[in-house]
């Protein structure tokens, strides 16, 4: 097995004449955490599907822990686990229950997966509600259910499709630390993610996807300094921003920017200068709003 | 990749399709609405039409002898059209996506919902007996005759429970699998279920008298009340195993097509 739990090459994929995924180039090491960031319909969901044997690539290679998700479909789900964007619960259906039934559906007889389900509603703070039907859960709760369900088979590789979508802080902030455990148990993770924060706060590396394409790729301090040193802000009088632009900071570069700006921008606009956030670089990556960088 | 990760043996086929059919009855008997209306019918419609309809259908007061076969397909028809929404649910859910990731044989969730309906029918099936044997109804079969029934009727609702699934697998959410079953439900009506044939227009009498419904009825009714069969077995069996066939055929394409679509 090669030290690299995902690669991709080359990874192309359409629906009909609606180009999804043009050309994804990724490579994740074993035992790191990965984020991949975009913005709605920027085929985050695709990919997933694509790692995780659910759809077919047009193009490319595609290997989850060492094997071919085209070839070798049945070894890579023996390899991963996936916890979907939409939770996958069974809502009729008790916490105990539903992760019995996955741990046997995993391989592990009667006795064994009584125990794993034990220690997982335990693990994840659902033993006091483990008899309820899971519709009764709050939002929090099923997305650690449906987490503790991913692990039911100790799996190397696990993707997490916008596991925090819809939690309140509390829940998002108690889902990390989990994610941040598993990872310290060596596993491999996958996550694809809207919140820059999130990226931010769990990832080894971040790839920025946009329109079918890996814009950008690297940790999350790379990333910003690729938007270069500072961000130059204009505001209008009722402090919205209207202009974001990327400088070096250099007396001459903000002097120059501000010179072209002159002509287009009110004269009342308020200028701040600070340092670059992973919105900024979201931005600068996945729009146009932001002039190119100049660094 | 450290050593804890076992690559663990995948469940058995066996193991795989015990865990789905005890999902889907555990999820058929949490499903209260569907429970009480499943055992509700029957004995409605037991009574209906014995003591509503059947003196004005045939006033010798022996109507319940002849409709008995036609309120069983009526019931399993009914209660086997549950597979398409519950099929549509799991469809059109999350859960699909978990089952198809892991190493399972994925179209096992769809045989399990199939057992259950079928172990949900034959008990309705039991209802209507038993409520007709209350109210009236004297078979004359002896047990070759009634093990014969109870085995077209087993794979009547086998058949109409597969081709519910492949409509399940079909549709874009449970309400629309709903819906589309509910013309089929119609079916019965357009048979010899409740009234003869002969009544109807000619137009009419032609498509009821060539409908599947048809033979599976004359096949129970002679199996359990001495009618002649004649040659309506091979053409109840032969319509069942054909319909049969399609719906698998269907369902696995369908089931297959829909991967990774939701």
């Amino acid at each position: 097995m090669s030290n690299f739990a995902i690669e991709v090459k080359g990874l192309r994929k359409s629906f009909g004449s609606q180009i999804v995924l043009d050309g994804i180039d990724l490579a994740v090491p074993a035992g790191t955490v990965f984020a991949l960031l975009g913005p709605n319909g920027a085929g985050k969901t695709t990919l997933i599907h694509i790692l995780s044997t659910l759809t077919a690539p047009d193009q490319g290679s595609v290997r989850v822990a060492g094997y071919d998700v085209v070839t070798e479909k049945n070894e890579v789900k023996r390899s991963i686990s996936l916890t979907g964007q939409f939770a996958a619960v069974d809502e009729m259906l008790t916490a105990e229950e539903n992760l019995r039934m996955i741990c046997r559906l995993s391989g592990l007889t009667s006795a064994e997966s009584g125990a794993r389900t034990a220690e997982l509603l335990k693990q994840f703070g659902l033993s006091s509600a483990m008899g309820k039907r899971v519709k009764t859960y709050s939002g929090g709760m099923r997305r650690r259910l449906d987490l503790a369900i991913s692990l039911a088979a100790s799996r190397p590789v696990l993707f997490l499709d916008e596991p925090t979508t819809g939690l309140d802080t509390i829940s998002r902030r108690s889902l990390w630390d989990i994610i941040l455990q598993l990872k310290e148990q060596g596993i491999t993770i996958f996550l694809t993610t809207q919140y820059l924060e999130e990226a931010d706060q769990l990832a080894d590396t971040i790839s920025v996807i946009a329109d079918g394409h890996v814009v950008a790729t690297g940790t999350a301090e790379e990333l910003k300094s690729r938007v270069g040193g500072e961000v130059i802000e204009l505001r209008n009088e009722k402090e919205e921003v209207i202009r974001m632009i990327s400088t070096n900071g250099s007396i001459h570069d903000v002097r120059q920017t501000l010179n072209e700006l002159a002509h287009t921008v009110p004269q009342e606009a308020r200028v701040s200068i600070r340092k670059p956030s992973m919105d900024d670089v979201f931005l600068a990556l996945t729009t146009k709003n932001l002039e190119g960088t100049r660094s | 990749m450290t050593t804890t990760h076992s690559m663990a043996k995948p469940a058995s086929f066996v193991v795989t399709n015990a865990v789905f059919i005890g999902r889907s009855i555990r999820l058929s008997l949490r499903n209260t609405e569907a429970l009480i209306m499943a055992i509700m019918l029957p004995i409605l419609l037991m009574l209906l039409f014995t003591y509503v309809f059947g003196g004005a259908l045939d006033p010798t007061g022996n109507y319940v002898d002849y409709v008995v076969p036609g309120i069983i397909l009526l019931c399993a028809g009914f209660g086997s059209s549950q597979t398409a929404v519950d099929v549509a649910q799991d469809m059109t859910s999350g859960i699909i996506d978990r089952f198809r990731t892991m190493p399972i044989r994925s179209l096992s969730v769809v045989t399990g919902h199939v057992v259950a309906s079928l172990v949900r029918n034959l008990i309705a099936t039991g209802v209507v007996i038993g409520v007709a044997l209350l109210v009236g109804f004297r078979p004359s079969a002896g047990v070759v005759e009634w093990l014969g029934a109870v085995g077209t009727i087993t794979l009547f609702i086998l058949t109409f429970t597969w081709l519910f699934a492949a409509i399940g697998l079909v549709a874009g959410s449970p309400s629309a699998a709903a819906g589309y079953g509910f013309v089929l439900l119609f079916l019965p009506y357009l048979s010899n279920a409740f009234v003869s044939t002969d009544t109807m227009p000619k137009w009419l009498q032609g498509v009821a008298n060539h409908q599947p419904i048809t033979p599976v009825i004359e096949t129970i009714r002679g199996l359990l009340t001495g009618t002649p069969v004649h040659d309506r077995a091979w053409w109840a069996i032969g319509w069942c195993l054909l319909i049969l066939l399609v719906s698998l055929v269907w369902s696995l394409w369908s089931f297959r097509r829909k991967a990774g679509r939701r």
